[in-house]
């Protein structure tokens, strides 16, 4: 019998009836995860030594859950999937973890990402490429990517992730699993290791909404160590999920939705966009109201420039502690210079050093007018355009991406220019700090495909509501990589 | 030098050392511990750490922006200058430079510069962290991150200095500002006080209002005393002069010198063309906050009488003499322990005199500060009350607490233990002077002709009582017996 494919509340269920403990649990748990390891090469580290927990009332005790390795994890190596930290043991963890420590989880794994978040393809961590376990020649995207590749797989019911720009949702959608970021400062932040703060986000990767909620819960809480967290205590997620949608407002900007947005649409873009608008129809037999608005396309087409602009300067300046004294495998050189500069260049890639190249440009003094205030000015104007649209609407209702998960190898799908602001636009989420979740949609070719709700902050009850009574009609709740319910 | 005018400007830097806690941490603030004892993860830069505002040391700042009359923001918020040194791990430091975000903008402070008064206007005071202290050995560099982080106040005045002076006496009222309000130690001993100075020269008959008469600026840093802060301008206007005087002044470029305490002297450093991009930008994890109006009111209100205001009050109020009051008032802890003397209930006057002369003396001959003071304010008062009650003489009670300090021991046990209290009997006093009279017949004799001979016999009853007899109550007991 298997467990690890179960929703949370199945396998809690199953831990009280006493028809398995915890310990098995992780034994299936820990079998999966090398399983996948060889598939996928989803983990930096697997945690054979995880010790069981007491089965409580609480539905997370003892069950096993995968951390993203840019969680500090006091004792356990924690890389970011850089080889700046390659070797580095925090001594202590991330709030976020304790928080799901005391509710008696168990950690079993730390999973790949894209070097320190930076990247959106799940090929650029230090231990290599993480693939798709749906079909192992495409890429999970990032930066989430080794924890969206476990939890598809039935490694164990959630994983956590992080999202600065689409981290957690846009692998989510690759995968065929369900990925929720909460308002900005529901989690605590102290302890992830930082992209972009004013856009990093924690949040969860699950295969069904309610797990989400569940998990969620539990990881947030005003943090004293983080002045951007926020008292949630009044906020139970996963109770506010009644199913009751009747009348709720949702909203799709043209812009993105319609074809005629893509003169050079490939066959793949039509059926996403087909598969979307015939999603719609299946809303609004819940009783939803739906309507199409249209955003100025000049800043739809901003988006992926403002992401870079503002998550290229506050990275550069975030890693300035990456020297390789303090923690990190120290430098050769004959002084303190010459050794952070070895330190840096043999051990960051290419991809973030070109990053921290465009972050240190759009700061220096004779730019910073022209990229960066740009950029937040920019920023403002999409972020109110959105709480516009809040104002009116419980949630926005969007696809994800142009498609399913692209080709590892790079040569294979075609470059679509017009598609920039549908493969960007859930930056919108990170820009605003809005809750945003992606939830499963439809198959194309065989491979998963996701829309995706995204809300005014503070509204996550809502907005999770609506993705519950949505996934509960669309039937791709539970799917794992090896087939669905 | 009538020939030239000088502008000066100063960056004056101090630790803001009355928090328990670090600015943006929450180790211990504090001097003198262990080397790197006091560290939280942040103060090191862990990945994943983040800064959590000090409220106290905002109110602090705050306190000290209300102070030097400046303009409040009306949201507070961080940047972050980045850069690389070994003795900053993050790679930056959390500071407030772009306006309006300092937690004072545009005031003015009127300071004294010996009988004068004069005004300054201040450009800004801002809030930040301090960097780690370096140590620097013949081959090694070892850093302690106890200052990692320590709450630092800088202030930068416009360049509205004309002479070292002017300057130092500004720095003396800042320091004293930033002790009596409670803000710092403001010891620059203990590495407190920090000091960046700006000098230029321009002809003498131009307007010094308009920037555009301004000569180069030339920027000296890190000077550390005020005693250095006087050589590197006095050094810095006979450099520029001289450069003037040879014509070689224009092709100084504007650059940034050090001083070399050990020369006297100011070193170039770099130019301006090399000054550093530190690519400020807002701290995105500490929100913007709202500054709320009654919090700055209640902040204005508790305020500490500053050192100019007790001065007055010990003059108008207590009858300290103004001599006195005045050199009292210089350092507060001396401030402090003066009134805590009084307020036990000694003299004003009688504590003014002591803490002036043996106490002052005692500690700067043995290099101590008065919290290190073994003599306590309550001690001071007994040997005060001691004096007044006439049970030691003033002659006695010099030499007790002079015994005291020395010894570590309480005046007032120790005159017991010497045996020193003053024989104020009246009936023991006459029958020791009669024994006297007695002794001296011949001299008896000689009184009668010449009255001078009376000290003759103040000095033996001295000698007999081994200064113990109280010498107004001896002169009257000695005048009646001898005159009979």
């Amino acid at each position: 019998m298997e467990y690890m494919n179960k929703s949370i509340e199945e396998i809690h269920e199953a831990l009280k009836k006493g028809k398995v403990t915890s310990k098995e649990l992780i034994q299936e748990s820990l079998k999966k995860s090398h399983e996948l390891q060889e598939k996928c090469n989803a983990f930096v580290t697997i945690l054979d030594d995880a010790k069981e927990q007491e089965v409580t009332e609480d539905v997370l005790s003892g069950i096993p859950y995968g951390i993203k390795d840019n969680y500090s994890t006091k004792g356990i190596l924690s890389t970011g999937s850089s080889n700046t930290l390659k070797d580095y043991i925090p001594f202590f963890t991330a709030t976020a973890i304790e928080n799901l420590e005391r509710h008696g989880a168990v950690a079993v794994g730390k999973t790949v990402m894209d070097e320190f978040g930076m990247g959106g393809t799940g090929t650029t961590g230090h231990t290599g490429i993480v693939k798709n376990p749906w079909d192992t020649t495409r890429m999970c995207a990032g930066s989430s990517a080794g924890s969206a590749a476990a939890v598809a797989a039935g490694v164990f019911p959630y994983a956590t992730g992080s999202d600065t720009g689409d981290s957690i949702r846009k692998p989510a959608a690759y995968c065929g699993i369900v990925g929720y970021k909460p308002t900005y400062g529901m989690i605590s932040r102290y302890g992830l290791f930082p992209f972009a703060s004013s856009l990093d986000h924690c949040g969860a990767l699950t295969r069904n909404v309610k797990d989400a909620a569940i998990v969620v819960d539990a990881m947030k809480g005003k943090d004293k160590y983080d002045m951007t967290s926020w008292d949630s205590s009044n906020i139970n997620l996963a109770s506010s999920l009644t199913g009751e949608v009747k009348g709720k407002k949702l909203c799709y900007i043209k812009e993105l939705c319609d074809i005629s947005s893509y003169p050079n649409a490939s066959a793949t873009l039509k059926e996403h966009l087909e598969n979307f608008v015939n999603t719609l129809e299946k809303v609004k037999s819940l009783g939803i109201e739906i309507e199409e608005v249209s955003v100025d396309k000049t800043l739809l087409n901003a988006l992926a420039s403002v992401y870079v602009v503002i998550s290229c300067a506050e990275a550069t300046s975030n890693m300035s502690n990456l020297t390789g004294f303090i923690f990190g495998p120290r430098g050769e050189g004959e002084n303190y210079i010459d050794m952070m500069k070895d330190y840096r260049t043999k051990n960051f890639s290419p991809l973030i050093k070109r990053r921290f190249v465009i972050g240190s440009y759009v700061l220096q003094k004779e730019n910073k007018d022209r990229y960066f205030h740009n950029a937040q000015r920019v920023r403002r104007l999409l972020v109110d355009t959105w709480n516009q649209l809040f104002e009116k609407y419980d949630a926005v209702i969007l696809p994800v991406g142009s498609g399913p998960a692209k080709h590892l190898d790079g040569s294979i799908d075609i470059l679509d220019k017009d598609t920039a602001p549908l493969e960007e636009h859930l930056q919108v989420g990170n820009f605003g700090g809005f809750p945003s979740i992606t939830i499963p949609d439809g198959f194309i070719d065989g491979l998963p495909v996701a829309l995706n709700l995204t809300g005014a902050c503070y509204d996550d009850a809502n907005v999770l509501n609506i993705a519950y009574a949505i996934e509960n009609i669309l039937g791709y709740k539970n799917q794992t990589s090896k087939g669905g319910e | 030098m009538d020939k030239y005018k000088v502008l000066i400007g100063l960056e004056m830097h101090c630790e803001i050392s009355k928090t328990n806690t670090k600015v943006f941490s929450s180790a211990r603030n504090s001097y003198d511990d262990t080397p790197n004892t006091n560290i939280r993860p942040v103060d090191m830069a862990f990945p994943g750490t983040l800064p959590v505002v000090n409220k106290e040391a905002v109110r602090k700042a705050l306190m000290a922006s209300i102070i030097l009359n400046c303009k409040q923001p009306e949201y507070i918020y961080f940047e972050r200058k980045n850069y690389y040194y070994p003795d900053l791990p993050k790679g930056f430091q959390i500071t407030q430079e772009t306006k309006p975000a300092p937690v004072g903008i545009y005031g003015e402070l009127t300071y004294e510069v010996g009988e004068e008064t004069k005004t300054i206007r201040v450009n800004n005071i801002h809030l930040e962290e301090d960097a780690a202290s370096s140590t620097h050995h013949e081959d090694t560099t070892t850093i302690n991150y106890n200052r990692a982080g320590v709450p630092l106040l800088e202030l930068v005045t416009e360049p509205d200095f004309h002479s070292a002076e002017e300057a130092v006496s500004f720095l003396e009222t800042m320091r004293s500002i930033y002790q009596y309000a409670n803000i710092s130690e403001a010891d620059s001993k203990k590495g407190q006080i920090r000091c960046d100075v700006n000098v230029s020269i321009m002809d003498a008959s131009l307007d010094e209002k308009d920037p555009k008469n301004w000569g180069t600026k030339i920027e000296i840093k890190n000077v550390n005393s005020f005693g250095g802060v006087r050589d590197a301008i006095n050094y810095e206007i006979k450099r520029q002069i001289e450069l003037k005087e040879d014509g070689k002044y224009d092709e100084m470029e504007q650059q940034t010198r050090r001083f070399d305490e050990e020369s006297g002297t100011t070193i170039y450093m770099r130019s301006k063309v090399d000054a550093i991009d530190y690519k400020y930008f807002v701290e995105p994890n500490i929100p913007k906050f709202k500054l709320d109006k009654k919090w700055l009111e209640e902040i204005k209100a508790t305020i500490p009488p500053l050192a100019t205001e007790r001065r007055d009050k010990y003059i108008n109020e207590l009858g300290v003499s103004p001599r006195d009051a005045k050199i009292i008032v210089k350092e507060k802890p001396l401030a402090d322990y003066f009134e805590e003397t009084v307020s036990l209930g000694a003299n004003p006057q009688s504590a003014a005199n002591w803490i002036n002369s043996i106490i002052l003396g005692h500690l700067n001959k043995m290099e101590k500060t008065i919290e290190e003071l073994f003599l306590t304010p309550k001690m001071l008062k007994g040997l005060i009350d001691l004096v007044e009650s006439s049970k030691i003489s003033g002659k006695q009670a010099k030499e007790v607490l002079t015994k005291s300090l020395e010894e570590e021991k309480d005046p007032v046990k120790l005159v017991s233990e010497l045996g020193m209290s003053q024989i104020t009997d009246e009936g023991e006093l006459t029958k020791i002077i009669k024994e006297v009279i007695e002794e001296n017949p011949t001299q008896l004799e000689s009184y009668k002709k010449n009255p001078k001979l009376f000290d003759y016999f103040v000095g033996q009853v001295m000698k007999k009582t081994r200064g113990k007899a109280n010498p107004a109550l001896s002169a009257k007991i000695l005048k009646q017996e001898l005159d009979k």
